[in-house]
């Protein structure tokens, strides 16, 4: 086994979350699957780390990682305010911007 | 040069298939808090693969920031939003599922078959030399001097968020706050005089205090009113009468 294994596993959940964001309805899965996409990004910087024997893409991965806890906050906050104005937390319901 | 030992071969052949598995789940299961403990198992497999992958500190990071507190967030707002709130697997733009999962596949393929293809030229290096002084000494020394200007940028951002959720999370109010002699008024003015001074406690008049049995009213019948309204539904109410005295022995019995 050699680390690249790791890149694979790191592509494929990328993609799976790619697919949730597009395909799930609920605003709230719709955030966890972007969380899942950036664990992945995470994880490719964290191998590339070792592959090249350097700590940069660990710094990087640790930023990441607090910009994604920013973006949970924010996010979330702002679910919480649309589920308060529209009783809804369905990405479908919140098309005001279309009319 | 890095060599990969079969510990960490096992552990990765091992959690590497069982976190696409739970990413799979997390796209098809239906109740929003299911997702949540699937992502939950993702996190904590990509925990151990950054601690396997001498990131010990990330790995440690990775549980306590993203387990710990960003699942916990999510699990918090689901029960804010409602955990009945599952989500309709339907489709609301006619053929968006077989596009997605469609260009999903390519992406996918492009990116697997690029990793498979690409080389670069030399061996893994592996990252024994670079944490010779410990993995947290190494990231701290590269952070508060390479990166420091990035670190206190990202402090300002974390301070930033923080004020944007206040501001977005507050709710301000449409009318004044009831005062507690406004309140007093309107329980005497609209409904009846009976349920103004509130309703009885349960069991407080009768022989057994526990909350499910209903007090009894001067009368001696049993007021309904003092069981919560859940023990009611449940069917969980106990009849007051099966504690009744009865007939009050007043005689006392003479010794002899």
């Amino acid at each position: 086994m050699n680390p690249y294994n790791y890149l694979y596993v790191a592509g494929l959940l990328f993609t799976i979350g790619a697919i949730g964001v597009i395909v799930r309805r609920n605003a709230i899965v719709v955030f966890m699957c972007i969380e899942l996409m950036l664990n992945a990004a995470n994880l490719t910087l964290v191998t590339f780390s070792r592959i090249n024997g350097t700590l940069e893409g660990q710094v990087t991965a640790f930023f990441t990682m607090v910009v994604a806890a920013c973006e949970v906050v924010v996010g979330l906050a702002i679910i919480i305010a649309i589920y308060r104005s529209r009783r809804s937390a369905s990405i479908d319901d919140a098309s005001l911007l279309k009319r | 040069m890095l060599t990969i030992q079969t510990p960490e071969a096992v552990m990765f052949w091992v959690l590497g298939p069982l976190s696409v598995i739970a990413a799979i789940g997390m796209l098809v299961v239906k109740k929003a808090v299911h997702s949540a403990l699937l992502l939950a198992w993702i996190m904590i497999t990509i925990a151990l693969f950054y601690i396997a992958q001498d990131a010990v500190f990330l790995g440690i990071v990775q549980i306590v920031v993203y387990t710990g507190a960003v699942m916990m967030l999510f699990l918090f707002i689901l029960m804010l939003v409602g955990v009945d709130a599952s989500d309709s697997l339907t489709e609301t733009i006619p053929g968006l599922r077989a596009i997605a999962i469609t260009a999903a596949l390519g992406f996918g393929g492009l990116l697997v078959s690029l990793i498979s293809r690409a080389a670069l030229g030399r061996p893994a290096i592996g990252l024994a030399e670079a944490n010779k002084d410990g993995n947290v000494q190494g990231l701290a020394k590269l952070l508060f001097s390479d990166y420091v200007f990035a670190f206190e940028a990202i402090s300002a951002l974390l301070i930033t968020a923080a004020l944007g959720a206040m501001v977005l999370a507050h709710h301000q109010r449409t009318v004044a706050r009831p005062t507690q002699r406004e309140q007093a008024i309107a329980r005497f003015r609209t409904g009846s005089l009976a349920s103004a001074a509130g309703l009885p406690n349960p069991g407080v008049y009768a022989r057994h205090n526990a909350v499910d049995v209903p007090a009894l009213l001067p009368d001696g019948t049993p007021a309904p009113n003092s069981i919560s309204a859940t023990l009611k539904a449940r069917g969980d109410m106990l009849e007051s009468s099966q504690f009744e005295l009865g007939e009050v022995d007043n005689t006392v019995q003479e010794e002899k």
